[in-house]
Protein backbone atom coordinates (compact mmCIF):
# COMPACT_ATOMS: atom_id res chain seq x y z
CA UNK A 1 0.00 0.00 0.00
CA UNK A 2 2.07 3.17 -1.33
CA UNK A 3 -1.41 5.87 -0.18
CA UNK A 4 -0.99 6.97 3.58
CA UNK A 5 -4.66 6.43 3.67
CA UNK A 6 -6.44 3.91 4.69
CA UNK A 7 -10.35 3.52 4.37
CA UNK A 8 -11.16 1.03 7.21
CA UNK A 9 -8.60 2.58 9.62
CA UNK A 10 -10.51 5.77 8.72
CA UNK A 11 -13.94 4.07 9.36
CA UNK A 12 -13.08 2.47 12.43
CA UNK A 13 -12.00 5.38 13.77
CA UNK A 14 -14.74 7.98 12.52
CA UNK A 15 -16.89 4.84 14.65
CA UNK A 16 -15.01 5.36 17.73
CA UNK A 17 -14.84 9.28 18.03
CA UNK A 18 -18.43 9.77 16.95
CA UNK A 19 -20.13 7.69 19.66
CA UNK A 20 -23.51 9.03 21.22
CA UNK A 21 -21.35 10.41 23.98
CA UNK A 22 -18.20 11.64 22.45
CA UNK A 23 -20.93 13.50 20.11
CA UNK A 24 -22.66 14.84 22.76
CA UNK A 25 -19.48 16.19 24.12
CA UNK A 26 -18.35 17.35 21.21
CA UNK A 27 -21.50 19.36 20.31
CA UNK A 28 -21.43 21.26 23.86
CA UNK A 29 -19.41 23.92 23.11
CA UNK A 30 -20.63 25.20 19.43
CA UNK A 31 -23.59 24.80 20.15
CA UNK A 32 -22.84 27.23 23.46
CA UNK A 33 -20.83 29.45 21.13
CA UNK A 34 -23.88 29.34 17.96
CA UNK A 35 -26.42 30.56 21.07
CA UNK A 36 -23.93 32.96 22.95
CA UNK A 37 -23.60 34.75 19.36
CA UNK A 38 -27.21 34.86 18.71
CA UNK A 39 -27.91 36.44 22.32
CA UNK A 40 -25.65 38.98 21.46
CA UNK A 41 -26.22 39.78 18.16
CA UNK A 42 -29.86 40.23 19.45
CA UNK A 43 -29.05 42.45 22.36
CA UNK A 44 -25.92 44.08 21.21
CA UNK A 45 -26.55 43.90 17.52
CA UNK A 46 -23.52 43.26 14.97
CA UNK A 47 -20.44 44.85 16.19
CA UNK A 48 -17.27 43.46 15.07
CA UNK A 49 -15.00 44.54 18.34
CA UNK A 50 -17.65 41.97 19.85
CA UNK A 51 -17.45 39.65 17.37
CA UNK A 52 -13.65 39.43 17.48
CA UNK A 53 -14.15 39.01 21.52
CA UNK A 54 -15.89 36.54 21.27
CA UNK A 55 -14.19 34.53 18.83
CA UNK A 56 -11.00 35.20 19.47
CA UNK A 57 -11.50 35.03 23.83
CA UNK A 58 -13.85 31.83 23.25
CA UNK A 59 -13.81 30.31 20.16
CA UNK A 60 -9.94 30.17 19.11
CA UNK A 61 -8.80 30.37 23.06
CA UNK A 62 -11.10 27.17 24.31
CA UNK A 63 -13.48 26.13 22.14
CA UNK A 64 -11.06 24.52 19.06
CA UNK A 65 -7.98 23.45 21.25
CA UNK A 66 -10.63 21.42 23.84
CA UNK A 67 -12.25 20.19 20.41
CA UNK A 68 -8.94 19.14 19.46
CA UNK A 69 -7.76 17.52 22.74
CA UNK A 70 -11.34 15.26 22.22
CA UNK A 71 -10.92 14.36 19.07
CA UNK A 72 -7.25 14.38 18.53
CA UNK A 73 -6.52 11.82 21.83
CA UNK A 74 -9.84 10.22 20.85
CA UNK A 75 -8.83 9.04 17.26
CA UNK A 76 -5.94 6.55 19.03
CA UNK A 77 -5.82 7.04 23.34
CA UNK A 78 -8.58 5.05 24.22
CA UNK A 79 -7.57 1.82 21.26
CA UNK A 80 -4.21 1.86 22.64
CA UNK A 81 -5.82 2.30 26.65
CA UNK A 82 -8.09 -0.85 26.26
CA UNK A 83 -5.17 -2.74 24.01
CA UNK A 84 -7.73 -3.22 21.20
CA UNK A 85 -5.06 -1.30 18.68
CA UNK A 86 -3.48 -4.81 18.79
CA UNK A 87 -6.26 -5.68 15.89
CA UNK A 88 -4.80 -2.57 14.12
CA UNK A 89 -1.67 -3.65 14.53
CA UNK A 90 -1.39 -7.17 13.75
CA UNK A 91 -2.14 -6.37 10.05
CA UNK A 92 0.32 -5.88 6.90
CA UNK A 93 -0.35 -2.13 7.39
CA UNK A 94 2.50 0.68 7.65
CA UNK A 95 2.40 2.86 11.13
CA UNK A 96 2.55 5.69 9.40
CA UNK A 97 -0.35 4.76 7.34
CA UNK A 98 -2.39 4.08 10.28
CA UNK A 99 -1.23 7.44 12.19
CA UNK A 100 -1.71 9.98 8.91
CA UNK A 101 -5.60 8.33 8.59
CA UNK A 102 -6.35 8.89 11.98
CA UNK A 103 -4.67 12.51 11.62
CA UNK A 104 -6.83 13.28 9.06
CA UNK A 105 -9.98 11.71 10.74
CA UNK A 106 -9.01 14.01 13.96
CA UNK A 107 -8.47 16.58 12.20
CA UNK A 108 -11.90 16.04 9.63
CA UNK A 109 -13.85 16.04 13.32
CA UNK A 110 -12.01 18.75 14.84
CA UNK A 111 -12.92 21.14 11.79
CA UNK A 112 -16.47 20.09 11.85
CA UNK A 113 -16.67 21.00 15.50
CA UNK A 114 -14.84 24.13 15.74
CA UNK A 115 -14.27 25.87 12.40
CA UNK A 116 -17.59 25.48 11.03
CA UNK A 117 -19.47 26.51 14.07
CA UNK A 118 -16.91 29.69 14.48
CA UNK A 119 -18.12 30.41 10.58
CA UNK A 120 -21.42 29.82 11.47
CA UNK A 121 -20.81 31.96 14.68
CA UNK A 122 -19.27 34.59 13.20
CA UNK A 123 -21.86 35.08 10.21
CA UNK A 124 -24.74 35.52 12.78
CA UNK A 125 -22.47 37.81 14.80
CA UNK A 126 -21.68 40.99 12.30
CA UNK A 127 -22.66 39.05 8.90
CA UNK A 128 -18.45 38.64 7.98
CA UNK A 129 -18.16 42.48 8.29
CA UNK A 130 -14.27 42.92 7.39
CA UNK A 131 -13.74 39.09 6.49
CA UNK A 132 -13.91 38.31 10.37
CA UNK A 133 -16.14 35.50 10.13
CA UNK A 134 -13.91 34.00 7.35
CA UNK A 135 -10.66 34.74 9.16
CA UNK A 136 -11.47 33.02 12.30
CA UNK A 137 -12.90 30.19 10.73
CA UNK A 138 -9.72 29.91 8.44
CA UNK A 139 -7.60 30.48 11.77
CA UNK A 140 -9.95 27.43 13.32
CA UNK A 141 -8.83 25.13 10.38
CA UNK A 142 -5.57 25.48 10.35
CA UNK A 143 -5.31 25.45 14.49
CA UNK A 144 -7.60 22.06 13.83
CA UNK A 145 -4.65 20.57 11.51
CA UNK A 146 -2.55 21.72 14.40
CA UNK A 147 -4.00 20.52 17.75
CA UNK A 148 -5.10 17.33 16.11
CA UNK A 149 -1.35 16.38 15.23
CA UNK A 150 0.11 17.38 18.51
CA UNK A 151 -2.69 15.34 20.62
CA UNK A 152 -2.66 12.70 18.29
CA UNK A 153 0.98 12.04 19.71
CA UNK A 154 -0.13 13.02 23.29
CA UNK A 155 -2.33 10.25 22.98
CA UNK A 156 0.62 7.39 21.42
CA UNK A 157 2.85 8.97 24.58
CA UNK A 158 0.79 9.31 27.27
CA UNK A 159 -1.85 7.13 29.22
CA UNK A 160 -3.17 10.42 30.71
CA UNK A 161 -3.06 12.36 27.11
CA UNK A 162 -6.84 13.74 27.94
CA UNK A 163 -5.57 15.36 30.85
CA UNK A 164 -2.21 16.66 29.74
CA UNK A 165 -4.26 18.02 26.46
CA UNK A 166 -6.38 19.71 28.54
CA UNK A 167 -3.55 21.22 30.86
CA UNK A 168 -2.22 22.79 27.67
CA UNK A 169 -5.09 23.90 26.17
CA UNK A 170 -6.62 25.64 28.84
CA UNK A 171 -3.34 26.62 30.92
CA UNK A 172 -0.63 27.28 28.47
CA UNK A 173 -3.00 28.55 25.19
CA UNK A 174 -5.76 30.11 27.49
CA UNK A 175 -4.20 31.44 30.67
CA UNK A 176 -0.62 31.36 30.25
CA UNK A 177 0.06 32.87 26.83
CA UNK A 178 -2.66 35.80 28.11
CA UNK A 179 -0.13 36.63 31.20
CA UNK A 180 3.47 35.93 30.16
CA UNK A 181 4.15 37.14 26.57
CA UNK A 182 6.90 35.12 25.12
CA UNK A 183 4.66 31.85 25.98
CA UNK A 184 2.21 33.59 23.08
CA UNK A 185 4.75 33.13 20.62
CA UNK A 186 4.94 29.34 21.20
CA UNK A 187 1.15 29.02 20.77
CA UNK A 188 -0.77 27.73 18.15
CA UNK A 189 -3.64 30.36 19.16
CA UNK A 190 -1.58 32.61 18.15
CA UNK A 191 0.03 31.16 15.08
CA UNK A 192 -3.56 30.69 13.66
CA UNK A 193 -4.35 34.19 14.68
CA UNK A 194 -1.78 35.61 12.39
CA UNK A 195 -2.98 34.11 9.71
CA UNK A 196 -6.54 35.08 10.67
CA UNK A 197 -5.03 38.79 10.64
CA UNK A 198 -3.66 38.35 7.44
CA UNK A 199 -7.40 37.48 5.82
CA UNK A 200 -9.56 39.68 8.18
CA UNK A 201 -9.66 43.21 6.85
CA UNK A 202 -9.06 46.57 8.53
CA UNK A 203 -7.03 45.49 12.42
CA UNK A 204 -9.58 44.38 14.50
CA UNK A 205 -7.97 41.19 14.43
CA UNK A 206 -4.34 41.42 15.79
CA UNK A 207 -1.81 38.74 16.67
CA UNK A 208 2.01 38.53 18.28
CA UNK A 209 3.22 36.45 15.64
CA UNK A 210 4.68 37.33 12.22
CA UNK A 211 2.72 35.64 9.29
CA UNK A 212 5.83 33.69 7.56
CA UNK A 213 6.82 32.82 11.36
CA UNK A 214 3.38 31.33 11.87
CA UNK A 215 3.14 29.31 8.84
CA UNK A 216 6.73 27.63 9.00
CA UNK A 217 5.87 26.90 13.18
CA UNK A 218 2.67 25.75 11.80
CA UNK A 219 3.93 23.41 9.73
CA UNK A 220 6.74 22.44 11.69
CA UNK A 221 4.65 20.98 14.18
CA UNK A 222 2.26 19.45 12.33
CA UNK A 223 4.64 17.13 10.52
CA UNK A 224 7.15 16.23 13.28
CA UNK A 225 4.04 15.44 15.70
CA UNK A 226 2.93 12.82 12.96
CA UNK A 227 6.03 11.53 12.19
CA UNK A 228 6.58 11.08 15.69
CA UNK A 229 3.40 9.54 16.08
CA UNK A 230 4.28 6.96 13.59
CA UNK A 231 7.29 5.81 15.03
CA UNK A 232 5.67 5.80 18.63
CA UNK A 233 3.12 3.47 16.95
CA UNK A 234 6.09 1.19 15.55
CA UNK A 235 7.52 0.80 19.03
CA UNK A 236 4.22 0.30 20.76
CA UNK A 237 4.90 -2.75 22.82
CA UNK A 238 2.45 -4.73 24.90
CA UNK A 239 3.87 -5.68 28.05
CA UNK A 240 0.62 -8.81 28.98
CA UNK A 241 0.69 -9.88 32.87
CA UNK A 242 4.29 -11.91 32.11
CA UNK B 1 3.85 -24.57 6.37
CA UNK B 2 5.89 -21.87 8.94
CA UNK B 3 7.76 -22.79 11.45
CA UNK B 4 8.64 -20.12 14.69
CA UNK B 5 12.17 -20.22 15.84
CA UNK B 6 12.91 -18.50 19.44
CA UNK B 7 17.13 -18.51 19.98
CA UNK B 8 18.36 -18.12 23.47
CA UNK B 9 15.39 -15.36 24.00
CA UNK B 10 15.29 -13.60 27.54
CA UNK B 11 13.30 -10.54 28.17
CA UNK B 12 13.22 -8.68 31.20
CA UNK B 13 11.30 -5.66 32.54
CA UNK B 14 13.66 -3.28 34.64
CA UNK B 15 15.26 -5.64 37.16
CA UNK B 16 12.44 -7.86 36.67
CA UNK B 17 13.32 -11.09 34.13
CA UNK B 18 10.74 -12.73 32.37
CA UNK B 19 11.37 -14.87 29.88
CA UNK B 20 15.26 -16.48 30.67
CA UNK B 21 17.19 -17.70 27.49
CA UNK B 22 14.44 -19.62 25.92
CA UNK B 23 15.25 -21.70 22.81
CA UNK B 24 12.11 -23.57 20.92
CA UNK B 25 11.23 -24.23 17.46
CA UNK B 26 7.20 -24.17 17.10
CA UNK B 27 5.84 -26.11 13.77
CA UNK B 28 3.24 -26.99 11.92
CA UNK B 29 0.29 -28.73 14.42
CA UNK B 30 -0.94 -27.62 17.49
CA UNK B 31 1.67 -27.17 20.49
CA UNK B 32 0.57 -25.72 23.65
CA UNK B 33 2.66 -23.65 26.21
CA UNK B 34 2.06 -24.99 29.45
CA UNK B 35 2.93 -22.93 33.06
CA UNK B 36 1.62 -21.56 35.71
CA UNK B 37 0.23 -17.68 35.88
CA UNK B 38 2.87 -15.16 35.73
CA UNK B 39 5.15 -17.68 34.19
CA UNK B 40 6.05 -15.45 30.85
CA UNK B 41 3.97 -17.29 28.60
CA UNK B 42 2.24 -14.02 27.50
CA UNK B 43 5.73 -12.13 27.29
CA UNK B 44 6.70 -15.00 25.04
CA UNK B 45 3.41 -14.92 22.93
CA UNK B 46 4.04 -11.16 23.02
CA UNK B 47 6.92 -11.87 21.53
CA UNK B 48 6.10 -14.43 18.87
CA UNK B 49 3.42 -12.04 18.20
CA UNK B 50 5.49 -8.52 17.24
CA UNK B 51 4.34 -6.62 20.31
CA UNK B 52 7.45 -6.97 22.20
CA UNK B 53 10.94 -6.76 21.33
CA UNK B 54 13.72 -9.52 22.97
CA UNK B 55 16.25 -8.03 25.04
CA UNK B 56 17.99 -10.98 23.66
CA UNK B 57 18.20 -13.43 21.75
CA UNK B 58 15.92 -13.63 18.35
CA UNK B 59 12.38 -14.32 17.21
CA UNK B 60 11.63 -15.11 13.40
CA UNK B 61 8.91 -16.45 11.75
CA UNK B 62 10.52 -18.65 8.66
CA UNK B 63 13.73 -16.83 9.51
CA UNK B 64 12.31 -13.51 9.29
CA UNK B 65 12.78 -11.22 11.98
CA UNK B 66 9.17 -10.55 13.72
CA UNK B 67 9.58 -7.20 15.89
CA UNK B 68 8.49 -4.29 13.56
CA UNK B 69 8.06 -6.16 10.37
CA UNK B 70 4.01 -5.68 9.60
CA UNK B 71 4.59 -8.06 6.60
CA UNK B 72 4.72 -11.21 8.73
CA UNK B 73 1.17 -10.34 10.06
CA UNK B 74 0.03 -11.69 6.28
CA UNK B 75 1.17 -15.34 7.59
CA UNK B 76 0.16 -14.80 11.76
CA UNK B 77 -3.59 -14.82 13.33
CA UNK B 78 -3.06 -13.80 16.96
CA UNK B 79 -5.76 -14.20 19.05
CA UNK B 80 -5.48 -12.06 22.40
CA UNK B 81 -5.80 -12.71 25.64
CA UNK B 82 -7.19 -9.26 26.51
CA UNK B 83 -11.29 -8.90 25.75
CA UNK B 84 -11.13 -5.28 24.36
CA UNK B 85 -12.32 -5.28 20.75
CA UNK B 86 -14.30 -2.64 18.75
CA UNK B 87 -16.91 -2.98 20.88
CA UNK B 88 -19.38 -0.78 19.04
CA UNK B 89 -18.89 -2.45 16.13
CA UNK B 90 -20.87 -5.93 15.26
CA UNK B 91 -19.89 -8.97 15.18
CA UNK B 92 -19.58 -8.83 11.38
CA UNK B 93 -18.16 -5.06 10.62
CA UNK B 94 -15.30 -6.47 13.02
CA UNK B 95 -14.29 -9.40 11.21
CA UNK B 96 -14.89 -6.92 7.83
CA UNK B 97 -12.56 -4.25 8.96
CA UNK B 98 -9.61 -6.99 9.51
CA UNK B 99 -10.75 -8.41 6.53
CA UNK B 100 -9.61 -5.41 4.96
CA UNK B 101 -6.97 -4.45 7.08
CA UNK B 102 -5.21 -7.49 5.77
CA UNK B 103 -5.65 -6.36 2.40
CA UNK B 104 -7.81 -9.35 1.28
CA UNK B 105 -9.11 -9.78 -2.15
CA UNK B 106 -12.64 -10.49 -1.01
CA UNK B 107 -13.01 -9.05 2.24
CA UNK B 108 -17.01 -10.03 2.74
CA UNK B 109 -16.86 -13.51 1.70
CA UNK B 110 -13.65 -14.08 3.69
CA UNK B 111 -14.96 -12.33 6.86
CA UNK B 112 -18.73 -14.58 6.19
CA UNK B 113 -16.05 -17.70 5.77
CA UNK B 114 -14.31 -17.12 8.91
CA UNK B 115 -17.81 -16.27 11.12
CA UNK B 116 -19.02 -19.40 9.71
CA UNK B 117 -16.11 -21.70 11.37
CA UNK B 118 -16.81 -20.25 14.32
CA UNK B 119 -20.33 -20.70 14.04
CA UNK B 120 -20.75 -16.99 14.33
CA UNK B 121 -22.87 -16.60 11.52
CA UNK B 122 -26.44 -16.23 13.40
CA UNK B 123 -24.72 -13.69 15.94
CA UNK B 124 -22.70 -11.68 13.61
CA UNK B 125 -25.47 -9.01 13.13
CA UNK B 126 -25.42 -8.56 16.54
CA UNK B 127 -23.17 -5.58 18.56
CA UNK B 128 -19.91 -6.88 20.22
CA UNK B 129 -20.70 -5.57 23.20
CA UNK B 130 -23.85 -7.57 23.56
CA UNK B 131 -21.61 -10.79 23.26
CA UNK B 132 -21.10 -13.44 25.94
CA UNK B 133 -17.53 -14.01 26.86
CA UNK B 134 -17.80 -17.19 24.58
CA UNK B 135 -18.91 -15.64 21.28
CA UNK B 136 -16.33 -12.74 21.92
CA UNK B 137 -14.07 -15.38 22.15
CA UNK B 138 -14.97 -17.05 18.54
CA UNK B 139 -15.01 -13.15 17.11
CA UNK B 140 -11.52 -12.65 18.04
CA UNK B 141 -10.73 -16.47 16.28
CA UNK B 142 -12.91 -15.41 13.46
CA UNK B 143 -11.03 -12.42 13.27
CA UNK B 144 -7.52 -14.14 13.83
CA UNK B 145 -8.44 -16.35 10.49
CA UNK B 146 -10.16 -14.55 8.17
CA UNK B 147 -6.63 -14.50 6.30
CA UNK B 148 -6.22 -17.99 6.63
CA UNK B 149 -2.62 -17.73 8.34
CA UNK B 150 0.00 -20.33 8.49
CA UNK B 151 0.42 -19.39 12.21
CA UNK B 152 -2.48 -19.09 14.79
CA UNK B 153 -0.93 -17.74 18.33
CA UNK B 154 -3.75 -18.33 21.01
CA UNK B 155 -3.10 -16.67 24.34
CA UNK B 156 -5.31 -18.40 27.21
CA UNK B 157 -8.05 -19.00 24.66
CA UNK B 158 -10.31 -21.41 27.08
CA UNK B 159 -10.29 -18.61 29.86
CA UNK B 160 -13.64 -18.58 30.46
CA UNK B 161 -15.49 -20.41 27.99
CA UNK B 162 -17.97 -23.21 29.12
CA UNK B 163 -17.70 -26.63 28.69
CA UNK B 164 -19.39 -27.13 25.09
CA UNK B 165 -17.43 -24.19 24.08
CA UNK B 166 -14.60 -25.08 24.90
CA UNK B 167 -14.81 -28.66 22.98
CA UNK B 168 -15.85 -27.07 19.94
CA UNK B 169 -12.54 -24.67 20.33
CA UNK B 170 -10.63 -27.61 20.59
CA UNK B 171 -12.18 -29.22 17.59
CA UNK B 172 -11.37 -26.15 15.38
CA UNK B 173 -8.23 -25.53 16.86
CA UNK B 174 -7.26 -29.53 16.51
CA UNK B 175 -8.46 -29.24 12.56
CA UNK B 176 -6.10 -26.47 12.14
CA UNK B 177 -3.38 -28.39 13.19
CA UNK B 178 -4.42 -31.04 11.09
CA UNK B 179 -4.21 -28.54 7.95
CA UNK B 180 -0.84 -28.19 8.52
CA UNK B 181 -1.08 -24.83 10.42
CA UNK B 182 1.37 -23.71 13.40
CA UNK B 183 -1.07 -23.36 15.92
CA UNK B 184 0.30 -22.72 19.58
CA UNK B 185 -1.55 -21.93 22.41
CA UNK B 186 -0.92 -21.09 25.96
CA UNK B 187 -2.45 -22.55 29.04
CA UNK B 188 -1.79 -23.06 33.11
CA UNK B 189 -3.62 -25.81 33.15
CA UNK B 190 -2.35 -29.06 31.78
CA UNK B 191 -5.76 -30.56 31.07
CA UNK B 192 -6.34 -28.72 28.57
CA UNK B 193 -2.95 -28.73 26.95
CA UNK B 194 -3.31 -32.48 27.40
CA UNK B 195 -6.53 -32.69 25.35
CA UNK B 196 -5.18 -31.00 22.76
CA UNK B 197 -1.79 -30.46 21.81
CA UNK B 198 0.11 -33.03 20.66
CA UNK B 199 3.25 -31.47 21.54
CA UNK B 200 3.98 -29.07 24.80
CA UNK B 201 5.93 -26.48 25.89
CA UNK B 202 6.75 -25.93 29.42
CA UNK B 203 7.49 -22.45 30.90
CA UNK B 204 7.56 -22.25 34.60
CA UNK B 205 9.27 -18.70 36.07
CA UNK B 206 10.83 -17.29 32.84
CA UNK B 207 12.72 -20.68 32.34
CA UNK B 208 11.76 -23.34 29.34
CA UNK B 209 11.50 -26.40 32.08
CA UNK B 210 10.17 -28.84 29.41
CA UNK B 211 9.51 -29.99 25.81
CA UNK B 212 8.06 -33.05 24.06
CA UNK B 213 4.51 -35.19 23.68
CA UNK B 214 2.12 -34.97 26.30
CA UNK B 215 2.61 -38.59 27.66
CA UNK B 216 6.46 -37.71 28.74
CA UNK B 217 5.24 -34.51 30.18
CA UNK B 218 2.19 -36.51 32.05
CA UNK B 219 4.81 -38.94 32.87
CA UNK B 220 6.95 -36.56 34.43
CA UNK B 221 3.84 -34.95 36.49
CA UNK B 222 2.76 -38.22 37.69
CA UNK B 223 5.83 -40.20 38.67
CA UNK B 224 6.87 -37.36 41.06
CA UNK B 225 6.48 -38.07 44.86
CA UNK B 226 2.96 -37.02 46.03
CA UNK B 227 2.22 -35.57 49.51
CA UNK B 228 -1.45 -36.11 51.07
CA UNK B 229 -2.68 -35.20 54.32
CA UNK B 230 -4.67 -37.86 56.15
CA UNK B 231 -7.03 -37.72 58.79
CA UNK B 232 -8.20 -41.30 60.05
CA UNK B 233 -10.37 -42.98 62.85
CA UNK B 234 -6.73 -44.48 64.00
CA UNK B 235 -4.11 -42.71 62.32
CA UNK B 236 -1.27 -45.07 64.09
CA UNK B 237 -2.83 -48.44 62.68
CA UNK B 238 -3.42 -47.09 59.03
CA UNK B 239 0.32 -45.57 58.89
CA UNK B 240 1.93 -49.24 59.62
CA UNK B 241 0.16 -50.21 57.18
CA UNK B 242 0.21 -48.18 54.34
CA UNK B 243 4.28 -47.69 55.15
CA UNK B 244 4.32 -51.53 54.62
CA UNK B 245 3.33 -51.09 51.24
CA UNK B 246 5.96 -50.37 48.38
CA UNK B 247 3.80 -47.21 46.97
CA UNK B 248 4.89 -45.17 50.13
CA UNK B 249 8.27 -43.82 50.99
CA UNK B 250 8.02 -41.76 54.12
CA UNK B 251 4.87 -41.21 56.80
CA UNK B 252 4.77 -39.01 59.77
CA UNK B 253 2.73 -38.90 62.31
CA UNK B 254 1.56 -35.93 63.63
CA UNK B 255 0.16 -35.86 66.90
CA UNK B 256 -0.54 -32.29 67.42
CA UNK B 257 -2.38 -31.99 64.35
CA UNK B 258 -3.79 -35.19 64.29
CA UNK B 259 -3.11 -36.14 60.80
CA UNK B 260 -0.55 -38.20 58.86
CA UNK B 261 1.66 -36.88 56.14
CA UNK B 262 2.36 -39.26 53.57
CA UNK B 263 4.80 -39.05 51.08
CA UNK B 264 3.55 -41.78 47.94
CA UNK B 265 5.98 -42.61 45.30
CA UNK B 266 3.76 -44.41 43.21
CA UNK B 267 0.90 -43.05 42.55
CA UNK B 268 -1.19 -45.13 40.63
CA UNK B 269 -1.07 -47.46 43.29
CA UNK B 270 -1.24 -45.66 46.47
CA UNK B 271 -4.52 -44.26 45.48
CA UNK B 272 -6.54 -47.92 45.26
CA UNK B 273 -4.04 -48.82 48.34
CA UNK B 274 -5.18 -46.29 50.62
CA UNK B 275 -9.06 -46.93 50.46
CA UNK B 276 -8.66 -50.63 50.56
CA UNK B 277 -6.86 -50.73 53.39
CA UNK B 278 -9.09 -48.36 55.44
CA UNK B 279 -11.82 -50.88 54.78
CA UNK B 280 -9.66 -53.81 55.20
CA UNK B 281 -8.58 -52.61 59.25
CA UNK B 282 -12.04 -50.99 59.19
CA UNK B 283 -10.54 -47.21 59.79
CA UNK B 284 -12.44 -44.14 58.71
CA UNK B 285 -10.64 -41.93 56.48
CA UNK B 286 -11.65 -38.53 57.48
CA UNK B 287 -9.77 -36.09 55.45
CA UNK B 288 -7.83 -37.14 52.39
CA UNK B 289 -6.54 -34.46 50.92
CA UNK B 290 -3.05 -33.64 47.97
CA UNK B 291 -1.11 -31.09 50.40
CA UNK B 292 1.45 -30.68 47.43
CA UNK B 293 -0.76 -30.44 43.91
CA UNK B 294 -1.04 -26.83 43.59
CA UNK B 295 0.89 -26.11 39.71
CA UNK B 296 3.29 -24.14 41.30
CA UNK B 297 4.65 -27.40 42.85
CA UNK B 298 4.19 -29.68 40.07
CA UNK B 299 6.12 -27.18 38.21
CA UNK B 300 8.53 -26.88 40.21
CA UNK B 301 9.44 -30.42 40.42
CA UNK B 302 9.45 -30.15 36.38
CA UNK B 303 12.01 -27.72 36.31
CA UNK B 304 13.82 -29.79 38.87
CA UNK B 305 13.23 -33.13 36.75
Amino acid sequence: MTALYHPTVARLTYRALLGRRRTLMLSALPVLLIAISAVVRAVAGADDSTADGLLSGFALATMVPLIGVIAGTGAIGPEIDDGSVIYLLAKPVKRPVIIFTKLLVAIAVTVAFSAIPTLIAGLILNGNSQQIAVAYALAAVVASIAYSAIFLLLGTVTRHAVVCGLIYALVWESVFGNIVPGARTLSVQQWSLALAQWVGDGDVITSDVGLSTAVVLLTAVTCTATWYAGRRLRALTLAGEA
Amino acid sequence: MSTLTIDNVSRWFGNVVAVNDVSMTIGPGVTGLLGPNGAGKSTLINMMAGFLPPSNGTVTLDGEPIWQNEETYRKIGLVPERESMYDFLTGREFVLANAELHGLERPVAAAKKALATVEMAQAATRRIDTYSKGMRQRVKMASALVHEPSVLLLDEPFNGMDPRQRMQLMDLLRRMGAEGRTVLFSSHILEEVEQLASHIEVIVAGRHAASGDFRKIRRLMTDRPHRYVVRSSDDRALAAALIADSSTAGIEVDVQEGELRVQAVDFARFTQLLPRVARELDIRLLTVSPSDESLESVFSYLVAA
